[in-house]
């Protein structure tokens, strides 16, 4: 199914500059948050979390927290037998911890009470006796056998998931390079930082129903494990999205809050909120992966490349989250920008006794990027090629498939890359600029919605209901979450387009599993493309019900009923589109439509190909330049100038703010974020507590930080986007940071292959770049003894593949073209 | 210990009742139903909390509310006189809100800042907002509307 609203007569709306349908609300203060609602007779939860990073729960005294006057109800775990988790074969946490702990912050206990104080004052009340046990520090301390991993018997290792992959003939491809590039990164985790912290409030409502409200982005999700978690149907549960206050990924898991206030709230028939404070926040996390990698590149003296080889270890933390997925984009998304003939990866991630990984903007493939976009520069600067230019020969091509059988639909990254260097004078700037001053392009891509559902089936991913109201009013209805990206604004500007009307004519109900047909959530940048696609078809086929009974009555072909200006014009005259409405609804009764969509399906047919597909991708190329001070290690960034491949932008402001917005969350992780984490005391477990789980210890970049940013959209509408339009969200933050290590390269001579980009980093390189030795930072080398499978062999489609993995011994690699 | 709070809220005189250790944050909230005003950290790293007390930016997450008895508290729902406030109107133009949670604590910090300095330069913007934290907008917009509320741009 492709994209719609391609072949319609423009009305105005898409593709103009205007304020969001919720810009007035936003900018009151009266839109609420999750934690802004309150219900009469309402209590209040707080929860005990784990004080340790591994240990076993040997007894929890909950006598003296019961005899607090004020407290109505201790959970534990022995509420929660049943388990959950975001991914079907992740079914691995519980609402509260059962038998032991795994990470600092899990939550242990819940009590709930008349205020939070009282709640409070019930967990400090609480005595549990834990058994410590030896954590998890790192990935590569988790790969071999370990007397207490994470989850599993004594003696087993702690990898959550291993995969190796061979596209094509990759041993022949590094014969045939002229040269080949190895090098190591490794890449710090960090999280979203949201700025409202996570908040539930449950209740049963009318009919003894339970309803949740909570700061989530996916509620169909949480509503499944809301069912599954309370063993009740789904149809006796409502989940409502409350525009949450920044999401990022951050708020696209099942919590443990969510679940323990809706338990709380059924069992004892008055609602119960939750709102967490930001120290928990750090703990609930799933955020960025940290990743080691290795990549291995061959190119030709020309720049092409011939093979590529990816490792990927990833520190997953202490629950399976999305991190199946993570794993696997991790080496996903490596081929869509460039032609990469042939390609082997190898992604293992391993649970750690830390707060969970899971997806931040970008999910996975923000550290292999990095690795890639900083390899090229290094190669363009051996081959004695502009790092630009080298791109521009060997930039992917519309409708390719890849090694890896992704699917590309229409790529303007030339157009990016050529534009950045154009806006940022490069020409001027590279190797030009005097000594601590330099710039640093880099490129890449993401998707326009994962191309398969988390919970496999052949369901539409996005579905959009219209009501037209003899009023006039139109009320559209779409299970998709506002997390302040603007995706009420998107689905009021597609249908309003198409209708003729304005965008604020059109109310928007979203993210409520009782009101709204389905969308799969705020994830994956799939929003725009999905949803939007959905709303134009819902829109069109209301169009053409009330054209259709317009034409009935004024016997005139209903294909010359036009709609444009809030008024529909008929051959014989105009009206209003609310006195249109009442005509139809005399003749054909009331108006009423729906409409979905469900992406294309695949080319990838190999086990682990549903990870990386989209219906299209967005490409993005940047330009950073840096100021170092090289006494203090400091950099200053000037300006970047960005390009984006949009396909085509609906709403040309907020597309502009997505923009900018990614460009500053991937300057944060370029230089000061880190979810960082310290050794404990010797007398207590001994590892791993978070350095600073505060906003003052979590570095991140202020108004004085950020500086201004050019921003070129690059609008050559996509068949595959609804009027052709892009994702935007979360592509725009990939090439900053590699950009970033690109420019302090130019600037000084100092290759940095990790983040954050540090001034102590900065200085100690320095220092050894004035001794004489090699002054690269990050690149500890891959460790050894990651327990990789046997490689899946994958013919590309220049080998004449199907997109299916070889049979045994069906595929020998350097054959060639079966075809 | 519950203690009593007269605070000239919006403009109105009004008596609170809340306990002795409840922070002004708390007080608007949850005592006065004033839930415009934001919390991001309780600890005064953030900004979102952030009202005018006697005129004066405040991070409200710090400020003992009695301490605050007898002060003139201002917050975002007194910032528009039944109409726009010219800050918000901006905000609403450039996109200065995306989620929309730190806008509050920004216009307010914004307001105290053209209270004081009608027409600031970019910098002087910068200035007076880096306490206050944004995730979404990367601050351009934020500086572009109150530059453009300010008549400077």
């Amino acid at each position: 199914m492709s994209g719609r609203g391609h072949n319609l007569p423009p009305t105005g709306v898409i593709g103009a500059e205007r304020p969001r349908i919720d810009a007035r609300v936003r900018a009151t203060g009266q839109l609420h948050y999750a934690d802004d609602l309150s219900l009469p007779r309402m209590l209040h939860c707080r929860l005990l979390r784990s004080p340790h990073p591994h240990a076993r729960i040997l007894s929890i005294d909950t006598r003296a927290a019961d005899g607090l006057d004020g407290v109505e109800l201790i959970l534990t775990g022995e509420a929660f037998p049943v388990p959950y988790g975001i991914l079907p074969i992740s079914q691995d946490e519980h609402a509260l911890a059962r038998g032991k702990v795994r990470y600092v912050g899990e939550p242990v206990v819940a009590v709930i009470a008349r205020d939070e104080r009282t709640a409070q004052a019930g967990v400090d009340a609480v005595v549990v006796q834990w058994d410590v046990l030896p954590p998890v520090r790192d990935a590569i301390d988790g790969v071999g056998p370990l007397e207490h991993p994470l989850y599993g018997e004594p003696g087993t290792d702690s990898v959550h998931k291993a995969v190796s992959f061979d596209f094509g003939d990759v041993d022949g491809g590094f014969a045939d390079a002229d040269r080949v590039y190895d090098d190591c990164f490794d890449y710090a985790g960090n999280t979203h930082l949201a700025l409202e912290q996570h908040a539930s409030l449950a209740a049963v409502t009318e009919h003894g129903r339970l309803t949740l409200w909570s700061s989530t982005q996916v509620p169909h999700y949480v509503h499944k494990a809301l069912a599954k978690v309370l063993e009740l149907p789904e149809a006796e549960l409502r989940v409502v999205a409350i525009p949450n206050g920044g999401g990022f990924g951050g708020k696209s898991d099942i919590f443990h809050h969510e679940m323990v206030v809706a338990k709380a709230a059924w069992m004892l028939g008055r609602p119960v909120k939750i709102a967490l404070r930001r120290e928990e926040v750090f703990q609930c996390h799933r955020g960025r992966h940290p990743v080691q990698l290795r990549l291995r590149t061959g190119v030709k003296e020309d720049g092409s490349i011939t093979a590529m080889h990816l490792q990927t270890l990833v520190d997953g933390g202490g629950a399976g989250s999305y991190g199946v997925a993570s794993t696997y984009y991790t080496g996903s998304l490596q081929t869509v920008t460039y032609e990469i003939p042939t390609y082997r990866f190898q992604g293992c991630r391993v649970f750690t006794n830390k707060a969970p990984c899971g997806p931040k903007r970008g999910h996975g493939t923000p550290q292999p990027r990095f690795g890639l976009e900083i390899q090229l520069d290094k190669i363009a600067d051996d081959l004695g090629i502009d790092p630009a230019e080298l791109r521009l020969r060997i930039v992917e091509h519309d409708g390719a498939i890849t090694a890896n059988w992704m699917r590309v639909v229409t790529i303007g990254l030339a157009d990016c890359i050529k534009q950045v260097v154009k806006s940022s004078g490069w020409n001027d700037k590279h190797r030009k600029l005097p000594r601590g001053r330099g710039v640093g392009i880099a490129c890449s891509s993401y998707l326009s919605g994962a191309g398969l559902p988390i919970q496999w089936n052949k369901m539409p991913h996005s579905a959009v209901q219209i009501r037209v109201d003899r009023s006039g009013l139109v009320t559209a209805y779409c299970g998709a979450t506002e997390i302040g990206q603007g995706s009420d604004d998107v689905l009021a500007s597609c249908v309003a387009e198409v209708l003729g009307l304005r965008s604020t004519d059109v109310r928007v109900v979203t993210g409520d599993t009782d009101l709204c047909p389905v969308d799969l959530g705020s994830y994956s940048s799939r929003v725009t493309l999905m949803m939007g696609n959905a709303a134009v078809d819902a829109a069109v086929h209301a169009r053409n019900a009330i054209a259709e009974a317009l034409a009935g009555v004024r016997g005139v072909p209903a294909d010359q009923v036009r709609f444009f200006g809030g008024r529909v014009l008929l051959p014989d005259g105009d009206l209003s589109f609310a006195a249109a409405v009442k005509l139809a609804e005399v003749a054909a009764g009331p108006i009423g439509s729906v409409g979905w969509y469900t992406p294309p399906k695949p080319v990838a047919r190999y086990k682990g190909g549903g990870v990386g597909p989209t219906p299209t991708y967005s490409y993005t190329a940047a330009v950073v330049e840096v100021d170092v001070d090289e006494d203090t290690g400091f950099i200053d960034v000037p300006k970047i100038w960005i390009a984006h491949d949009i396909g085509r932008a609906l709403n040309a402001t907020l597309a502009r703010n997505q923009v900018i917005g990614s460009v500053y969350m991937g300057l944060g992780e370029a230089l000061m974020e880190e979810q960082a984490m310290r050794r404990g005391r010797p007398s207590g477990h001994g590892a791993w507590v978070h350095r600073g789980p505060s906003m003052l210890d979590y570095k991140s970049p202020t108004h004085l930080d950020m500086p201004p940013v050019h921003v070129d959209l690059i609008e050559r509408p996509d068949p595959e986007g609804p009027f052709g339009a892009k994702e935007v969200g979360q592509g725009p933050l990939l090439p900053i940071m590699p950009a970033l290590a690109n420019a302090l390269y130019d600037a000084v001579g100092v290759r940095a292959h990790e983040v954050p980009i540090t001034p102590d980093k900065v200085l100690k390189a320095l220092a050894r770049q004035r001794a004489g030795k090699d002054s690269t930072f990050g690149d500890r080398p891959f460790p050894d003894g990651v327990p990789w499978p046997e490689s899946v062999r994958v013919p590309t489609p220049a080998d004449g593949g199907d997109g299916r993995a070889a049979e045994a011994g069906d595929y020998a690699p350097g054959q060639g073209s079966k075809a | 210990m519950k203690a009593r709070l007269t605070l000239t809220l919006n403009g109105d005189a009004v008596d609170l009742v809340c306990d002795g250790g409840d922070t002004l944050l708390e007080v608007l909230r949850e005592g006065a139903g004033l839930t415009g005003t934001k919390h991001g950290c309780e600890l005064g790293e953030c900004g979102a909390c952030t009202v005018l007390v006697d005129g004066e930016p405040a991070l409200s997450c710090l400020l003992p509310a009695l301490e605050c008895d007898g002060a003139s508290v201002t917050t975002v729902e007194g910032l528009g006189d039944r109409r726009l406030h010219p800050l918000q109107q901006a905000f609403a133009k450039w996109g200065g809100s995306q989620c929309g949670y730190c806008s509050p604590g920004m216009l307010m910090a914004a307001k105290a800042l053209l209270d004081r300095t009608p027409h600031p330069t970019a910098d002087e913007v910068r200035l007076a907002l880096a306490g206050n934290i944004c995730r979404c907008t990367g601050y351009q917009d934020i500086v572009d509307a109150v530059l453009d509320a300010a008549g400077s741009r």
